[in-house]
């Protein structure tokens, strides 16, 4: 055969492309490989919400959030949405689940409060983009955790998470006017941090219940290990149509919400009567 | 060299100025303002490690409970002083005893000019100072 110059040239290029192609594609298997978050062995916690057990405009709602944001002192600056904390607050159901694009929607679910908190996501995005790994997704039991120790304050999470469930301190929490006295078996965060949901890890070490949960009498919200097939949360899910937020996109959230009629609770009369009382189906 | 005994004389003068804090230092007796760091007001004689280890060690003792607790969710502490379990929390055991936090912490703290941020975040126990 008889090679020249030119025949070589191609021949070189040819195989410093194929190289160079053969390796992006590793380097970028490996790396995505290296941000999937860890398998969950053991538990995977989760909440399922009972919208029947709430009624339009809950007093509840009010007790689960005070409930939440008393024990783990997160600070209200009233009134001033650019400062605003919250581990778990309510929102309108259409708001709340507003990809689903309701029309003509049930007459109890119609502007109903909803609770919201962060939804330990299985596949969370905001654990991907920390650079410190303040945040992590627990592998023992799919909690997604925080680290304040380690927070460096630059808000990846914040607007890497699709639920709005984190918040940064723009202002020392500790002027918030609600913290003039604190609850000293939990720390405050300092300006600078971001903060959210930790189901409760600190109760959850002692083999207690969430604040959220333990705030509601009648079950109005449950919490357990999806990954035990006899926990009441597996019940629930077998047994009611339950939806979540943006499922779309893939990020799996692990809070659940039950948003069957509520005259299908047969031992839970108050519910049923108040929605008799609003008027039902319109 | 020319000026030989002026140019000795001088360093001698100089390295004596340079050193003298430290002369008068060794010379003197102990620093008197030397804090005097509150006992256990609750009479308790034993901590979770040996004096002289606490005395040296105590920040990174810390650092490591913080990390253990937060990252790796195990919360109690086996003594390797006395095989005591203790529950990692600097609220609830450390200042369980040292339960005056400026008689114990901050005295030493502002003598030796640290400022650590523990208590940015930490709540100081009722009852305590």
């Amino acid at each position: 055969m008889k090679s020249s110059r030119r025949g070589f040239l191609k021949f070189a290029g040819l195989s410093a492309v194929g190289v160079a192609g053969s390796t992006a594609v590793a380097t970028r298997t490996k790396a995505s490989a290296e941000h999937e978050p860890p398998a969950t062995e053991g538990k995977r916690l989760a909440l399922v919400i009972d919208l029947r057990k709430f009624s339009k405009d809950d007093a509840l709602l009010d007790k689960i959030t005070s409930a939440c944001h008393e024990a783990h002192n997160v600070p209200d600056f009233a009134g001033d949405p650019k400062n605003e904390v919250k581990w778990i607050w309510s929102e309108d159901f259409e708001a709340a689940f507003h990809e689903q694009e309701f029309h003509y929607i049930r007459e109890d679910l119609k502007g109903k409060q909803t609770l919201l908190l962060c939804n330990h996501c299985d596949n969370p995005p905001c654990t991907r983009v920390c650079p410190t790994q303040a945040t992590w997704k627990r592998a023992t039991d799919g909690v997604v955790m925080m680290d304040w120790h380690r927070c460096i304050g630059c808000r990846y999470c914040v607007v890497a998470c699709p639920y709005g469930s984190r918040s940064f301190n723009w202002k020392d929490p500790r002027s918030a006017p609600n913290l003039a006295t604190l609850d000293t078996t939990y720390p405050t965060r300092m300006r600078g941090v971001v903060e959210k949901c930790t189901f409760c890890d600190e109760r959850l070490a002692r083999g207690q219940q969430p604040a959220c949960v333990e705030a509601c009498a009648n079950g109005e919200m449950v919490f357990g290990d999806l990954n035990d097939p006899a926990s009441e949360v597996r019940e629930l899910l077998a047994e009611h149509l339950t939806i979540r937020r943006k499922p779309g996109l893939g990020t799996q959230p692990e809070v659940y919400y039950i948003v069957e009629d509520p005259r299908t609770l047969q031992e839970f009369a108050p519910a049923a009567e108040v929605f008799e009382e609003e008027g039902g189906y319109a | 060299m020319y000026d030989a005994s002026k140019i000795v004389a001088g360093l001698a003068v100089f390295v004596v100025l340079a050193t003298s804090p430290l002369w008068y230092n060794a010379l003197s007796a102990a620093s008197p303002d030397r804090p005097e760091l509150q006992k256990p007001p609750n009479g308790a004689t034993e901590c979770v490690e040996s004096v002289e280890f606490m005395r040296a060690n105590h920040m990174d003792l810390l650092d490591t409970w913080r990390d253990t607790v937060v990252r790796e969710d195990v919360r109690t502490y086996v003594s390797e002083l006395s095989g005591k379990d203790y529950t990692m929390s600097l609220s609830d055991t450390c200042l369980d005893c040292h339960s005056n936090k400026e008689q114990f912490c901050d005295a030493c703290h502002t003598y030796s000019a640290v400022t650590p941020y523990c208590w940015d975040c930490h709540v100081i126990p009722e009852g305590g100072q």
